[in-house]
Order: C-alpha cells, then sequence, then structure tokens
C-alpha cells in the first residue's frame, strides 16, 4: 500500500501520520507539497491534521484552493481511497468531497483528550477491521469539531450509513454527556456516499503504538490495506 | 554623521531609560555624541533586559560545566549531549510585562519567541512548558489574565504543532498586578549540526527572513526593563503580536536551511529585534556587519532607521548565508511563501553600520552594544522585616484537629488541585512523543530513532524564596530533581528564568544574589549544569515587588525509555513505602498559609545529601522495575501526595489504607509539613526488602505505611503512647471529585456570580 500525506503550509501531523504509517506499520508512505499536482503513485491520500494557513478565516477556507486539492478531487471521484483526519476532515467539508460544515466547539476552547467513539458501521473502506459498535479510545485535538449538517443533508446521510463513527461513553451509549463538542448526533467521522472519501476528527495515529498504551488506530490503517486488497482482487 | 541630526538633551536620554553616566559611556565609546538613531540602538542594547547590567557578575556562580554540556550560556539557547549524536537543546524564558498588559498576545508571543531561540539552534522543537503565577482567581482581574493567558500559550503552541505537555501554575496575591509567565522549550539536533548566532567570512550575504517590519513593540525591552504602575494599560502598544503560522513556516525553512547546509549563522530578531541580532552575532564573531536599511521588508510606509532598528515584530530572523549560497536560502523561503533579503554583508571592522541607502545613520561598534555595556555590582542587604517573616513560633499555634476537612480543603485550592482545565486547551499530544501526558510529577517525551525519553519539569516555590532565598533557591533546585527522579529519570541540565523585583532596591538585590547562591550550591551538589537562562526584574508594581521566583526548567535523561515511571497507585494490594524522613517543617507551607493565613517561618531544610540519596534511590530502584509508582512530596505533605497517588491516575482512581507513626511530631507537621527530599513509592510486597534494602545502602530512611486497596482513602496517625487517631477517612470518589474539578468550578462558578 502506498500512502501520500499532504503537506500544506501549517499542516503539522503530516510527520506524526508517516511516522504511523511507515514506520510502525510498515507501508510505503511520503509526504507530498501542496503545490504538487500528480497522485498517480498512491493508492491512498491523507489529509493531515493540523492548522493549514494558520486556520485563518475558518479551518481549511484556504487550503481547499491548493494545487493537489484538484488531483485530490480527480482521485476521489476515481474511486481513490481519501482520509481526512482532524484538520484533513475540515478541509476536505470546505472542498465540498463530504457533506456538511464545522462550527466551533460548543464551548468554544480547544479540546485535547482522549475520548470513547463507537463504530456505527464496519463494514467500510475505513473500518472492516473492526467490529460494529465496537468503542475506541482515540485522542481529539480541536477547537473547531462541531459537526453541524441541515436536516435534508443527514437525512442523506442516515439514508447511505454514511456516518462511520459516533462519540459515546465506555459503554458505547451515544449520549449528550459523551459529546465533547456539541456536534450534531454525536457525529466524530462520516464518508462520502461513494464510500471513498473519510473524515474524522479523532486521530487514529496518535493511538497506534503500544507505548502509548492505545493501540486502537492501528486497525484504521489495516482496514485500507483489506480494503485495498479486495479490489485488486 | 548627518548634520541634520540636533543634539540629544537631556530630556531625551531620560526617555530613553539611560543614566547620565551611561549615557557618558556612550560618548566615550563613539568618542562623540550619539544621534538619536544611535541613543536608541543603545538604550535598548543597554537595557536590563538587554545587557544583564545588574546580574551578570552574579550569574557568574552557576556552575556551566559538566561533561554532556554542548552549548553553555551566551546563545540562543543552551544544549546537552543525549547520546546517539543527538542534542537536547532548552531554554526557559519570561514574558511577564507583555502578559499582564495584553495577556492573550503577551503570552503567544513568549511562546513564539522561546520557540525561535530553539530551532534558530538547528534544532526541531519538541516540548513546550510553561510556569505561571497569578494572584487569587477569586477576583475578577486574575481570571480574565488567567484565561488570556493560557488561551494565548494554546493558540500559538497548538497551531505551530508543538505539544504543550506540562509546567505549573500557583496562585498568590502578590502576583495579582504582576503575573509570570515564564515559557520553556526544548528541541532535539545532531550535536555536530548545531547553529549558532555567528557572522562570520567577511563579505559574507546578511539576509532577513520571516514576517514584514512594523512599528510594533519598539521599545519592548525597554518596557521590559520598568517597573508598573497604574498607567500601565497605555503600555498596550508596545506589546507585539504574534502570528503563529507564519513561524511553522519560518519552523520549516530554518530546518530546510540546516539539511542543505546553507548557513554560517542564525539568530532571531527577539527583544530589541533587528539591533540586538545583528550586534550580537557580529560581536560573537569578532566581526562587523553593514546593513542598509532601504532593503527591510516593511509592513507600513516611512518608517525611519530608529524605528526599524528597534521594532519588536515578531516572527523575523537574521542569518548569515554561505558564500554563494544565499540564492538557495531565497528560493526556499519562496517554497514556503515567506519574504526574505538581502540586507548587508559581514564586514571586517567590528562595527555595526547601518545605512540608508548611501547615507550612513548609525556606527558604533557591535562589542560596546553586546558586550561592553554597563555592569552594576548594586548593594544588597536583608530586608528589615526578613527578622519578622521567619519569627513564626509553631507552639503557639494549635494543632490541628479536623485533617479530613483540611486535606480537602488543600486538595480544591487552586495550588494544589488539578490543572486539568488548562492542560486540556493545549495539544500535549502532537509530534505523538508525549508518554506521560500532564497529571504526573514530569513530563516524559521520547526521542524517536532512539530507545530514550526525556522527562521535563519546571518548579520553584516563591513563598520558601521570600522566608528564605538561600534555602528557597536550593529547594526549587531539589524540587525539579526529585520530580525527574520520580519519573525514572537522571537530571542532565537545567536552564533558570529569574524574576525578581527592582534590583536597584537592596532588599530585592540581596533576594536576586542568596536565591542565585542556593541554586548555584544544589546545581554543584547535584552536578546539575545551567546551561541557559534569563533574568526577568522589575515585577513591581506601584512599588509593591513579587516574591522573589526562581523558576527552573529541568531535563532529565531516561534510557531505556521503557523505565518511565509515574505517580499513581497502580496495583491493589502493592505495598505503599515512604523514602525519606519526616521533620517538624510546617514553616512556609501550603497549610499554614491556608489554615492559619500565615505566609511566615523558615522554609523546610534541605539537606543536600539526603536529596541526593532519593534521586539515587528512586532510580536505582525504577530501573530495577522494583516500584509500580513514585511521587514526590511537595506542597500539602503527606496527605496531599497519598491523596493525589490515589486519585490523579486518568481513568482509575483507587484507595489506599496508611499508618503514619507520629514519632513526637505535631501531626500538622505529620500530615501537611513540607520536608523535602521524600518520595512516596508502591511496590508489590515481593519487592519491599529490596527496595528497603537500596534505600538504607544510600543512608536514607524507607518505611512501609501501608497498602494499595479499597474505596477510600484512610490515614491513622499512631502516638508514641500507641493511640490511634483515625485523622482522614474519605471516600475516593469524594478526593477525586474534590481535586478533579475544584479549578474549574473556581474559574466557571465566579464567572456566573
Amino acid at each position: 500500500m502506498k500512502i501520500g500525506i499532504i503537506t500544506f503550509p501549517g499542516s503539522n501531523c503530516d510527520r506524526d501520520c508517516r511516522h504511523v504509517v511507515k514506520t510502525v506499520l510498515g507501508y510505503q508512505a511520503h509526504l507530498i507539497w501542496h503545490q504538487e499536482t500528480s497522485l498517480s503513485h498512491v493508492d491512498v491520500v491523507i489529509l493531515p491534521g493540523g492548522f493549514s494557513y494558520g486556520d485563518y478565516l475558518r479551518a481549511g477556507a484556504i487550503a481547499r484552493f491548493s494545487p493537489i486539492m484538484e488531483s485530490i478531487r480527480q482521485f476521489a471521484e476515481k474511486g481513490g481511497i481519501v482520509l481526512g483526519i482532524c484538520n484533513g476532515f475540515q478541509i476536505l467539508l470546505e472542498a465540498g468531497l463530504l457533506p456538511g460544515a464545522m462550527l466551533k466547539n460548543r464551548y468554544l476552547s480547544f479540546i485535547c483528550q482522549d475520548v470513547s467513539i463507537k463504530v456505527e458501521n464496519a463494514e467500510t473502506t475505513f473500518t472492516n477491521e473492526y467490529a460494529s459498535d465496537q468503542v475506541l479510545t482515540m485522542p481529539i485535538a480541536h477547537a473547531e469539531g462541531n459537526y453541524y449538517a441541515d436536516p435534508m443533508t443527514l437525512s442523506a446521510l442516515h439514508d447511505h450509513a454514511q456516518i462511520v463513527f459516533r462519540y459515546c461513553d465506555q459503554h458505547g451509549d451515544v449520549t449528550a454527556e459523551a459529546n465533547p463538542n456539541g456536534s450534531l448526533e454525536n457525529i466524530a467521522g462520516i464518508r462520502n456516499k461513494a464510500g471513498n472519501v473519510l473524515g474524522m476528527m479523532p486521530h487514529p495515529e496518535r493511538c497506534a503504538e503500544d507505548v502509548f498504551g492505545k493501540t486502537d488506530g492501528v486497525a484504521l490503517f489495516r482496514s485500507l490495506r483489506h480494503a485495498l486488497n479486495q479490489m485488486v482482487a | 554623521m548627518s548634520a541634520t541630526d540636533s543634539p540629544i538633551q537631556q530630556e531625551l536620554i531620560e526617555q530613553h531609560g539611560l543614566s547620565k553616566d551611561e549615557y557618558q559611556n556612550i560618548v566615550q565609546h563613539l568618542g562623540r555624541e550619539p544621534n538619536l538613531t544611535e541613543l536608541g540602538v543603545f538604550s535598548v542594547m543597554w537595557s536590563e533586559h538587554c545587557s544583564y547590567k545588574s546580574s551578570r557578575v552574579h550569574l557568574k556562580r552557576l556552575p556551566t560545566e559538566g561533561e554532556r554540556v554542548v552549548q553553555g550560556p551566551g546563545e540562543n539557547a543552551g544544549a546537552v549531549d543525549i547520546g546517539d549524536g543527538l542534542a537536547a537543546v532548552f531554554k526557559i524564558e519570561s514574558h511577564n510585562h507583555p502578559s499582564f498588559i495584553e495577556p492573550f498576545q503577551g503570552a503567544a508571543t513568549g511562546v513564539g519567541g522561546i520557540l525561535r531561540d530553539i530551532f534558530t539552534m538547528g534544532a526541531r522543537p519538541i516540548a513546550l512548558l510553561n510556569s505561571l503565577r497569578f494572584g487569587a482567581l477569586d477576583l475578577p482581574k486574575n481570571r480574565h489574565l488567567l484565561k488570556g493567558v493560557v488561551s494565548g500559550i494554546s493558540w500559538y503552541g497548538n497551531c505551530i504543532g508543538v505539544p504543550t505537555v506540562g509546567g505549573e501554575i500557583t496562585f498568590n496575591d502578590i502576583y495579582s498586578k504582576n503575573p509570570l509567565v515564564n515559557v520553556f522549550c526544548l528541541g532535539i539536533v545532531e550535536k555536530d549540526r548545531l547553529l549558532k548566532g555567528l557572522a562570520q567570512g567577511v563579505g559574507n550575504p546578511v539576509l532577513y527572513i520571516g514576517a514584514k517590519t512594523g512599528r510594533d513593540g519598539i521599545h519592548g525591552a525597554t518596557m521590559a526593563s520598568d517597573s508598573f504602575d497604574d498607567q500601565s494599560d497605555a503600555k498596550r502598544p508596545n506589546v507585539q503580536v504574534g502570528d503563529p503560522f507564519l513561524e511553522k513556516l519560518l519552523l520549516e525553512v530554518c530546518l530546510e536551511f540546516l539539511e542543505k547546509d546553507l548557513l554560517v549563522g542564525i539568530q532571531d530578531m527577539g527583544a530589541a529585534g533587528l539591533t540586538s541580532s545583528s550586534c550580537e552575532m557580529a560581536s560573537r564573531s569578532g566581526t562587523g556587519i553593514e546593513l542598509d536599511v532601504t532593503h527591510v521588508p516593511c509592513r507600513e510606509p516611512n518608517m525611519t532607521a530608529y524605528e526599524m532598528l528597534l521594532s519588536e515584530s515578531q516572527e523575523r530572523m537574521l542569518l548569515v548565508a554561505k558564500p554563494g549560497k544565499e540564492h538557495d536560502v531565497i528560493a526556499i523561503c519562496q517554497k514556503w511563501g515567506i519574504d526574505a533579503a538581502i540586507i548587508g554583508r559581514v564586514t571586517d571592522d567590528g562595527m555595526l553600520r547601518i545605512k540608508e541607502g548611501e547615507a550612513v545613520v548609525a556606527e558604533i561598534p557591535a562589542k560596546a552594544l553586546a558586550e561592553e555595556g554597563p555592569r552594576y555590582e548594586r548593594p544588597a542587604h536583608p530586608p528589615q522585616y526578613q527578622d519578622l517573616l521567619q519569627g513564626l513560633v509553631i507552639e503557639n499555634l494549635p494543632d490541628v484537629t479536623n485533617p479530613s476537612d483540611v486535606l480537602l480543603a488543600l486538595l480544591q485550592s487552586p495550588t494544589i488541585a488539578s490543572k486539568r482545565w488548562v492542560a486540556r486547551q493545549y495539544d500535549y499530544m502532537v509530534g505523538t512523543n508525549t508518554l506521560v501526558c500532564p497529571g504526573s510529577d514530569a513530563a516524559v517525551v521520547r526521542i524517536k530513532g532512539t530507545d530514550k525519553a526525556l522527562a521535563l519539569t519546571t518548579d520553584g516555590n516563591s513563598r520558601y524564596c521570600l522566608l528564605n532565598p538561600y534555602l528557597g533557591g536550593g529547594l526549587a533546585v531539589a524540587e525539579a530533581a526529585r520530580n525527574l527522579a520520580c519519573s525514572g529519570a537522571e537530571p542532565i541540565g537545567v536552564t533558570d528564568c529569574l524574576n525578581f523585583g527592582n534590583p536597584e532596591r537592596p532588599d530585592i538585590m540581596w533576594q536576586f544574589i542568596m536565591a542565585l547562591e542556593g541554586m548555584s550550591d544544589a546545581c554543584r551538589h547535584f552536578a546539575i549544569p545551567v546551561v541557559s537562562g534569563n533574568v526577568s526584574f522589575y515585577n513591581e508594581t506601584n512599588g509593591l515587588s513579587i516574591y522573589p521566583t526562581p523558576v527552573l526548567g529541568m531535563v532529565g535523561l531516561i534510557e531505556p525509555a521503557s523505565c518511565v515511571m509515574t505517580q499513581w497507585f497502580k496495583h491493589e494490594g502493592d505495598q505503599i513505602i515512604v523514602l525519606g524522613e519526616t521533620k517538624e517543617d510546617v514553616g512556609g507551607t501550603e497549610y499554614l498559609k491556608l489554615v492559619h493565613a500565615r505566609e511566615q517561618g523558615n522554609p523546610p531544610w534541605l539537606d543536600l545529601d539526603q536529596e541526593h540519596a532519593l534521586h539515587r534511590t528512586l532510580l536505582h530502584a525504577i530501573r530495577q522495575g522494583l516500584i509500580h509508582s513514585a511521587h514526590d512530596c511537595s506542597e500539602g505533605g503527606l496527605a496531599v501526595t497519598l491523596a493525589e497517588c490515589c486519585v490523579s491516575h486518568p481513568s482509575t482512581p483507587r484507595g489506599a489504607t496508611v499508618q503514619l507513626a507520629q514519632s513526637q511530631l505535631r501531626v500538622d507537621a505529620l500530615l501537611f509539613g513540607e520536608s523535602p527530599s521524600r518520595a512516596i513509592v508502591t511496590a508489590s510486597s515481593a519487592h519491599v526488602d529490596a527496595l528497603i534494602g537500596i534505600a538504607n545502602e544510600q543512608g536514607l530512611s524507607a518505611v512501609v505505611i501501608g497498602e494499595v486497596g479499597g474505596q477510600a482513602l484512610n490515614i491513622t496517625v499512631v502516638s508514641d503512647t500507641q493511640h490511634h487517631m483515625d485523622a482522614v477517612h474519605l471516600p475516593v470518589e469524594v478526593l477525586a471529585d474534590v481535586w478533579s474539578h475544584s479549578f474549574e468550578r473556581q474559574i466557571e462558578s465566579s464567572d456566573k456570580s
């Protein structure tokens, strides 16, 4: 599996993602500068977390104009796998590759902590190595993770099983108290209708090594590998 | 010189914060009267902030050498060898004055400044810590300052993607009008690729990169060398404004220069901006620098040379490129979208020469600015109130009768309560190196590509320093080293931030000298070199000075990285052991302040040998895998330490049952006294004898006091006559709730009222 990780000016989880997928999990991975335009040599594109363009204007609002974004759009249209983490999710929303929008956190401040999330759909390109309803521990670190969609968009998300992760308590119950940022229906991650583009606020690359005592992120990257093998087969 | 310059009047000299003698000194250095631009340049370079004129003679006492030292004081930051060809680069710096005037930007630009100090050395920053002091939270102004400072740090650090992994916050009314914001940063670099602030190679190009120069922060260094009064709000325009996004680009650009080996030297334009960076680089190298200010990228039109030289606009760097590499430098800057301009060259005449086109607007020997500024050995003697402060007769105070209530009160006091409300606003995980997150004795980050980790802590108890500055200085070093040892680390270097009042006052100068001596003796005893630091004087408002507050940032090496220790209880049935002796140390404690409303007495006595024995015992025990937890005993004494061991685990609090022998101590001294050189550790029953053996070999007392388990913390005090007193009996969930949530409740409930 060859993974391209996009570096926008202000990305700051690009090297963390590369460390996990390459050094820890042994896949091929390299950084791609946002002004490049070729994605012909990768199987998976990751838009990493960070503060592209300082989050000035709105998180992701400027990065969507980077030259690489047109290539990512075409890559996605052809069925290429695209994963947006945190700021990457925000960019995918701004670019229209995923539906909905991101608001500031309910209590306005930045939140960095481990949360529980529930795998709502374990039959996706991104989650096939998890069990359905499995409860994962993953860190979040963001100031704008309050996902919003209008009622029509939301019902389309339901109709096409696009909601992939929800914030929950440690028992897997999706409650208001377990929602860290006020996001609609506790949404933590969604995919597009075609199923090849995922955006998520939690950071799988921060929970993929034994040394941190949390490894729930590993299966997400393994799922990608599994999905690719299925495509080839 | 320009003939249009009018002669310098006395009033102008005073406005620039220079004394008559200092002015005469300038005339001697120049062999003539300075013009206005030169006067401005001298005034910032000879300010207390830049010249260390009151502290320099005393700072020499600190031990700065050791076999690991790669770079001692005098550069942008210090560096120590951590093996594997790597060096840890670190420094702590204050941003107190700007943060009081404008807390958000003041704190944010403090973070920006310390980060630049690290990456100008060629090191990638991997951790930030901060040490903050505020007045009590019941005053709205103090809550405003706290919130502003925390969000400024959060904004800048999170955006640039360097994790804020720890630090400390304590509260005392004395900081209401002069809060402290000290910021620490650590980076990693290949040892033989360390960059320095050098301007070598006559004819080499001098480049300016980063943000455009504006009129912000002019005379910021002079402001930081003055006290405050009620008109301080009017100084708000002196505070710079930060741009963490630009700094992130600057960081990547600088590391790319290093990778491609393009530079001779580089320096951050921090305090006194273009002036300090250019004259310091030239002075260190024994060269000169000639700059043409018409090439400086400016944010606003019609800026004068005076303004450009003194501006403290953030996110700018001055660098000297290797011959022929200037265009590669510019190309990298263009790739990342930041400004770069060749503004001058290195010369051989030792002069800082500023031109505006063809006209020379300032010409000053670089050494006169950077090294030959005034040095003062200011008068120092103890204040008259010192005896009164130390004169506590403990027998006149009643002993504690309700220890459970006192324990709860201590746990909810903002100095002791969990600061999770603050920590969760910082991204402490970015970089995927953080092995121990905020909430244990020290933060721990791993070093990728090695089997090593570094433990980091900041410490400093200003009440101890007020009561006895010599002891206070030593206790600060001891506590920092103890925090590292409890985390499994051997201390390898320290950086100091010395926050004091007005050095022109003999009592303040006495505090400074004594604290420095205490620190110095302790560092020598533990063989920990001081490799960088910062002095912040004039921390007073309307004549009221802060308590003397030396803050230490200490770095320790953990090898192998698996030998990381945390403070919380882990297993039911583990034996609880107290290492070190408890004495009648009530003076200067949190307990004394909270219960008896006194900040009085002598702080706990520090026996450096006992302290060192504790560090060695902890390290041996951790490396041999004998213990499961270790927590330093400090503010709040044994009772608070035990409670923290019970409840500070991120998800699973545990109870404990403990019996303490009174051994002729007062009960308050036993439970809440702050004798240093102690730690609470846990071990399985099978390892207890081995642990006690190690401690005794080191000459340290080690006593089993109880067992982990159950749903409550029970502490029984057994008197010398075998009378049993049920001192503490509290459900763990109550302790956990009080300790975990008091801080945010105090901030949020007071806002509603």
